[in-house]
Formats: C-alpha cells, structure tokens, sequence
C-alpha cells in the first residue's frame, strides 16, 4: 500500500499526531450538544401533547362522542411514537453526566445528583407506570380508571420536566450550597434553595407553555393535512380549533414567563443578556436591535434595525434602566474570578436570542390569523393556507431548541455559572478516540432514527382517525406490539 | 445504621430490581430466534412484556440517578472508567426500545414488512443479548477492583474489563436472565410456545448452573464472608430448585425461584464489595468506599425522606401493573390481519 517502509512510517505517525490532537473536551461538548438538542426535539412534542390527550379522551369520557375517541387514538399514538424514542434518549443523558463530564460529576453530585434522583423516584417511575397501563389498559381498565391514568402520566410528565429543570437552573445559578475546601466539591446545605431557584420558577413555565405551542402546532398540522383535502371534517375540525387555541394560550404564557425568565437572567446572569443583545458597551436606556449587520469580527456594527428603549424595558421593567455591557462585565468578572475570557460565543447568543423570539411569534400570529379565518367552523380555505398551517408545524421546536442553545452557549464559558468551568468539567480518564466513536456512533444511530421516527409520525398524521379495521381478540387481551 | 450504609443497601436494591425487572425482558429479546418460529409466535413473546419493559428499563435509570446523589464519586469513577462497556449498551437500549415500538409499522410506512420486522427483530435480540452480557462484565470487574489512580480516576482500557473474572461474570448474567427470560414466557403463554420455551430453560438453566457456581465459588475464594457464603448458596439453592419447577411444569415456582436466585446472586456481589464501593487494583489506598465516596450527611438526609416514602409507593403501583397485566397470552390473543 505505501511505496516505502518511510512513508508508512510517516502516515503513522500522521495519523498519531491527529489522534492524540483529539480534544476530549470539545468533543464531550459536541457529544453533548447533539445528543441533548436531539433529545428535547422529542420531550416537548411528549409534554404537550400528553395534556392534549388527556383533554380529547376526557371529552369523550363526558360526552361519549366518538369523534373525540378517534382524535384520542390519533393523537395518543403520535404521542406513543414520540415518547419511546425520548426515553430511550434520554438514558443517555443521564449516563453522559458520569462518562463524560465525571469531574463536573464529582464537584457538583452532592447537589446535583438530588434532584435527578428525585425525578427517577417521583416522577419518572409514575410516567413509565401509568404510560404502560394507558397503553395496554384500554380494555382492562374501566374508562374512568383509563381516564385517570393519562392524567397520572401529565402529572409525572411535568413534575419530571420540573426536576430536570431544578437541576439545571444550579448551572445557571447555583443556590442552596457550600464549598467544602477539604473535599473540594459544592455541598447542599438548602434542598428547598434549591428547588424553588428563581431560574427554575420562571424556566419551568416557560419551557411547559412552549412545549403546549409545539404540541398545538403539530395538532393544527395534522389537522390542516386533512382538512386540506376535505376528509374526516367533523374530528379534525375540532383537533385543528384544539390546536390553534393550545398555541395561542401556550404562546401568551411563553411570552409572559419569557418576560419573568429575562428579569431573572438579568439579576442572576448579566453577561447572558449583554450576549442576547451582543451590547458590548453599558447603555441606559438600552434598545433592542432586530437585526445587525457587523464587521465580520462582530465588534462593531455597520448597520442595525433597533427599538428604542426594549432591552431596557426586558431587562429592568423601565424605559430607561440601566443595562451592563459586555465589556464592564469582563473587566468585573477578570477582577473577582481572575485573567480569562468571560464573554460567551456572541453571533451565537444574539441570533439564537433573536430567533427563538421570532419564531414564536410568528408561531403566534400564524394561529391567530388561522382562527379567525375558521371562526363559525368555516372549513373552507384556500389550499396555500392549509400548506402553511401544516408547514408551520415545527416552528415552535426550532425556537424551543434555539432557545436552549442560547440559554447553555449564553452559560459558557462557565460549566457551572461562578463555580466551575466547562474545560474543568470534563473527564480526565477518557481519551479522545473513545469520545469520537461515541461521537460518531450516537450521531449515525440518532440520524437513523429521525428517519425512521419521521416516517412512521407522517403515516401515522397521513392516516389520520381512519383505522384499519381490527378483528377483535378472543379473549379481550391487551396486545399493543 | 450510618446513612451511607442506607444507600449502599438502596443502590443495592435499585440494580437489584433492575436486573431483576429487565432480565426478564433481556431473556424474552434474546429467545425470539430460539421460540419465534413465525411472527405470530414472536408477537407472542414481545406482548408478554409489552405493557411493561419500558417501566423495567426506567429502573436503570433510577439506579443511576440515586448512584450519582448518594455516591458521586462513585458514580463519576465508575461511568467514566467504563465508558466503552456503557457506551455498547447505551446503543443497545436504544436500539432494543425503539424496535419494540417500531417492529409492527412497517406497513404504515409500506416498507417491506418481512425485511422491516427481521431488521428489528434482530435489533431486539442483539439489544437484549449485549446488556445482558455486559452488565455481568461491569458488575464482576467492580467487585474485583480495576485500576484507579489516587484521584479514583480509571488508567485501564476497555481489554482491562475482559478478564476471565469479568468474562465469567458476564457469561453469568447473559445466560441467568436468559433462563429467567425462559421462565417468564413459559409463565406469560400457552400451548406449544409454553412448552418450548420450558424445555429450553432446562437446558440454558443447566449451563449458567455450572457457570454460576464457578464464579460465585471463585468470588467467595476471593471475598470469603459468612452473609456472602448464605447468599451465594441461596442463588445456587433457588437455581437449581427453579429447573426443578420447571421440570414439572410449575411456572410460577419456577419463575419465583429465579427471582430469588438474582437477588441473592447480585446481593452476594454488593456483600463481597462492601464497605468498598469500587477498589482500586493499583493500590488498596486509592479505592472508593461507602466513605469517601459518599454525598454528605444533608444530601443523604433529604434522598433517605425521598426515598422511604417514595420506593413502597412505587412497589405498590408497579405491582399493580404486574397484576392488571397477569393473564396469559397466546396465539389466539393476537388478532389476524393487525400489525
């Protein structure tokens, strides 16, 4: 294969040099990146639409409509597709806190590994629980028992989401705590600090409602697919008046608890909000820009779109409070933690920032105009607007993912806001080919299984309430695979 | 008791449940080449656990979590030491859960059903074989302690994992939660699959007999404990009376033995551990014990309230499961023409 003994000698060694080149460090930052966006494309579709769910079988239960039944089943096995997938995902999550990030592990777990653990005992057991007996317990269960369990499976779904985001908000802004020198790691010393952190107050609201936007959102596409060619009218007009309601109710209340969430970052994470507007200079009153165009290094502006006065009103509830600016924020932040680069990946922040707001409200304004040009259940609609209601579908998931990009990349360059940064975090033991092949091997199965899973939620949404008719088991058992 | 202790026995009991809960469902995955003769017999053997593996897997998940709050040091040692082991069988559970969900829609989907149900029939199985395997591996390499450096950070490579020790041990699990994979089913079904699957729990039962008694004998050799000693002969007492069941045609007796068999064989692995949590081979000095790896006094506090009120509520709604979900299934339950 190679011409001489030298020139094997120096692809080895060529190859050596880029092995050893491997940064575990950013590659556990890629792993966990792709790993985490790939899970949340999932879990918000989970928590939405269980809600969803609950509210068209109930509907049933009172009415005995069996158009509400057929919308159960639709849209419980949209939900079904969804959630197997989120929980496999999400094991690996978990795992990943150990196997890549084990020094984050030990600094952290006396305070972190709490609410985890509380989330497996308290809400996690009960979801997997009660999901297996809805499933399986149609014919088992007496309807009103049935009925009870989805609403167990809601209840684990968002006390779940509400651990997780307890945990999460210590990163933001940890709370409840005590440094032991002599162990060198952070120790709980308040549980309740702890769970009521003002980030997750105002993180958990906001990630429910704008998981019930996306849920919402996809109903009205499924719903317009239908209506679009003028079938099952009666069921999908309701799921699509369910649906554009369940956007524009979520839709206000991620808009308010965005607003609450912003007064928090402000008081906790300053630097996170100069990133959001890339405000590198303090300024009261401070504007708001919808879009800038920059020298290519992004220090200074060449042109802007602004509205005056908004960054102030977000960050201060005034029109002309004060708003820190990126550099005051280094230079304090160098005095109290040392010589450093304090300031997160700015076009990444700011677009991020942008965007997520963006596309929410045109989330918003797409369900609105579509009520009102289906008010007095006018079903009748051109085609090219029943193409954008479907095509608005995921909207909602692509602000819900950039949203987090900019709460996690605005958090950098700190693991651990204050306490810890994201290159101490990361194993020390595990080399860089072991990070790679995990890499590439959860990025390869992952894209294999958005293929798979978008297929069959298309077959399941093309299919719509019309079942293929099932001949009836003998004896009545719950078979489900 | 001290609160440290408390935990070790908690994390004890949680991978107890889950090998307990899930071996089962890794016994039924890997029997579907053996049982399966066609598809209705395979849908046979997946519904025995339809309603109730991804509860049983969520137990792996508790495991962990409750490791990480009450053994951080623990848990950050041990999931970055074994990170390629965890790594395969993170990628087989992944795989294993979405083709129990997926395996039935080809049609819907118009892909070709035989091809798509083979494809995921077989990520089933290879699913449910690696975990099996190496969790065994991972279990008994803990036990016998691996290379850890004075900060407990792992210096070995994946090849460390595969000595005869851990290789035994993993040869244990693999074919334990095979044979009580076997036993469930023969408990779950009817007819001829029932018989099947009875008959071949006898013949793997009788290998991982012989396996089980040379690696729990070599583990007592090398951990010797009297509660070590009652244990062990429990697991290979239960295991040999379990066949025995099943011989006769008692599944339910059989199946319980099985059950007691797990417990008390892993319960041996934690009793041979402690007070170590993960020793170290380099040096006795740099291994992690119930001590120094624990969280602190508070932290332990809060997660015992957590955990004495939270873990019999969950035996009692998980075994309300079990028993709204007791009744047999056969042949005649899966209806024709369906996926």
């Amino acid at each position: 294969m190679f011409a001489s003994p030298e020139s094997e000698k120096l692809m080895h060694a060529a190859i050596s040099a880029v092995l050893t080149e491997l940064s575990p460090l950013d590659l556990s930052r890629w792993q966990f990146g792709i790993t985490t966006v790939y899970h949340f494309l999932f879990v918000p579709l989970t928590i939405g639409m269980v809600f969803l769910v609950a509210i068209l079988q109930t509907a049933w239960y009172r009415t005995q409509n069996e158009k509400f039944l057929k919308l159960t089943k639709l849209f419980g096995k949209i939900f079904l597709i969804n959630f197997a997938i989120g929980v496999v995902t999400g094991i690996v999550q978990e795992f990943q806190f150990g196997m890549n990030w084990s020094d984050y592990s030990r600094f952290v777990g006396d305070i972190f590994g709490a609410p985890l653990a509380m989330e497996g005992l308290l809400a996690f057991f009960f979801e997997a629980t009660f999901i297996g007996l809805w499933i399986f317990g149609w014919d088992r269960l007496s309807k009103g028992l049935h009925l009870a369990t989805i609403w167990m499976t809601a209840l684990g779904v968002v006390l779940s989401a509400y651990f997780i985001l307890a945990a999460n908000s210590f990163m933001q802004n940890p709370v409840g705590f005590e440094i032991n020198e002599a162990k060198n790691r952070a120790e709980l010393v308040d549980i309740g600090a702890v769970l009521t952190n003002i980030v997750a107050l105002n993180q958990f609201p906001h990630t429910i409602t704008a998981s019930f936007m996306f849920a919402g959102a996809v109903m009205v596409g499924i719903s317009a697919y239908h209506l679009k060619r003028n079938q099952q009218v009666a069921a999908m007009g309701t799921s699509l008046k369910l649906g554009l309601w369940t956007v524009i109710v979520g839709g206000l209340g991620t808009v308010l608890s965005g607003d609450g969430l912003g007064l928090a970052m402000v008081q906790t994470q300053p630097m996170k909000m100069a990133a959001a507007e890339a405000l590198y200079n303090t300024a009261a009153p401070a504007s708001f820009s919808i879009f800038t165009w920059g020298t290519p290094d992004g220090k200074s502006e060449l042109f802007s779109v602004r509205i005056p006065n908004l960054l102030s009103f977000l960050s201060t509830h005034t029109l002309d409070g004060k708003v820190e600016g990126l550099n005051d924020l280094q230079a304090q932040y160098v005095a109290a933690y040392g010589p450093g680069d304090y300031m997160p990946v700015i076009w990444i922040t700011y677009w991020a920032f942008r965007w997520m707001i963006g596309l929410g409200m045109l989330s918003i304004l797409i369900a609105a105009v579509g009520l009102v040009l289906t008010r007095k259940n006018n079903f009748a609609l051109p085609k090219w607007a029943w193409n954008i209601a479907i095509w608005a579908s995921p909207i909602p998931v692509l602000a819900i993912s950039l949203g987090w990009l900019f709460t996690e990349m605005g958090r950098q360059p700190w693991l651990v806001f204050k306490l810890m940064k994201t290159s101490a975090g990361v194993s020390p033991g595990i080399n860089g080919v072991d990070v790679l092949i995990s890499l590439i091997a959860f990025t390869l199965v992952y894209a294999v299984l958005a293929v798979i899973e978008m297929r069959l939620l298309l077959a399941a949404a093309q299919a719509g309430i019309e079942e293929p008719k099932k001949t009836e088991s003998a004896d009545h058992l719950a078979v489900a695979y | 008791m001290q609160l440290n202790e408390i935990w070790f026995l908690i994390v004890g009991f949680l991978f107890i449940g889950y090998f307990v809960l899930d071996g089962f469902d890794f016994g039924v995955g890997m029997s579907l080449p053996f049982l399966g003769k066609d598809d209705t017999d395979r849908r046979v053997l997946i519904n025995t656990i339809g309603p109730v593996w991804d509860l049983n897997e969520t137990w792996v998940i508790v495991a962990g979590a409750s490791l990480f709050a009450a053994f951080p040091e623990w848990y950050a040692s041990l999931f970055s030491g074994f990170y390629l082991p965890l790594l395969l069988i993170l990628l087989a559970l992944i795989v294993r859960g979405v083709a129990f969900e997926y395996r039935g829609k080809g049609k819907t989907v118009g892909a070709n059903e035989v091809v798509w149900k083979r494809n995921f029939d077989w990520m089933i199985v290879i699913g449910s074989a690696v975990p099996s395997l190496l969790w065994g591996v991972a279990f008994a390499n803990i036990v016998q302690g691996v290379p850890l450096n004075e900060q407990h950070v792992y210096t070995g490579t994946i090849f460390t994992l595969l000595n005869p020790y851990g290789l035994l041990g993993g040869l244990v699990t693999l074919t334990l939660f095979w044979t009580h994979g076997l036993m469930f089913i023969a408990l779950k079904t009817d007819g001829d699959i029932k018989d099947r699957a009875s008959k071949l729990a006898t013949k793997v039962g009788i290998v991982c007999t012989g396996l089980a008694a040379a690696f729990l004998t070599w583990t007592l050799i090398s951990h010797w404990s009297v509660l070590g000693f009652i244990l062990s002969a429990v697991a290979a007492v239960t295991l040999i009376s379990g066949l025995i069941a099943n011989y006769f045609k008692r599944e339910g007796i059989a199946f319980s033995f099985i059950v007691v068999t797990i417990i008390t064989a892993v319960g041996s692995l934690f009793s041979a551990l402690f007070p170590n949590v993960f020793p170290s081979s380099t040096n006795p000095a740099f291994s992690l014990t119930i001590e120094n790896a624990s969280s602190s006094q508070y932290t332990l506090t809060v997660m015992t309230w957590v955990a004495i009120i939270m873990i019999p509520l969950v035996l009692l709604y998980q075994g309300w499961t079990y028993w709204v979900f007791r009744n047999r299934i056969s042949r005649k339950s899966i209806p024709a023409g369906s996926h």
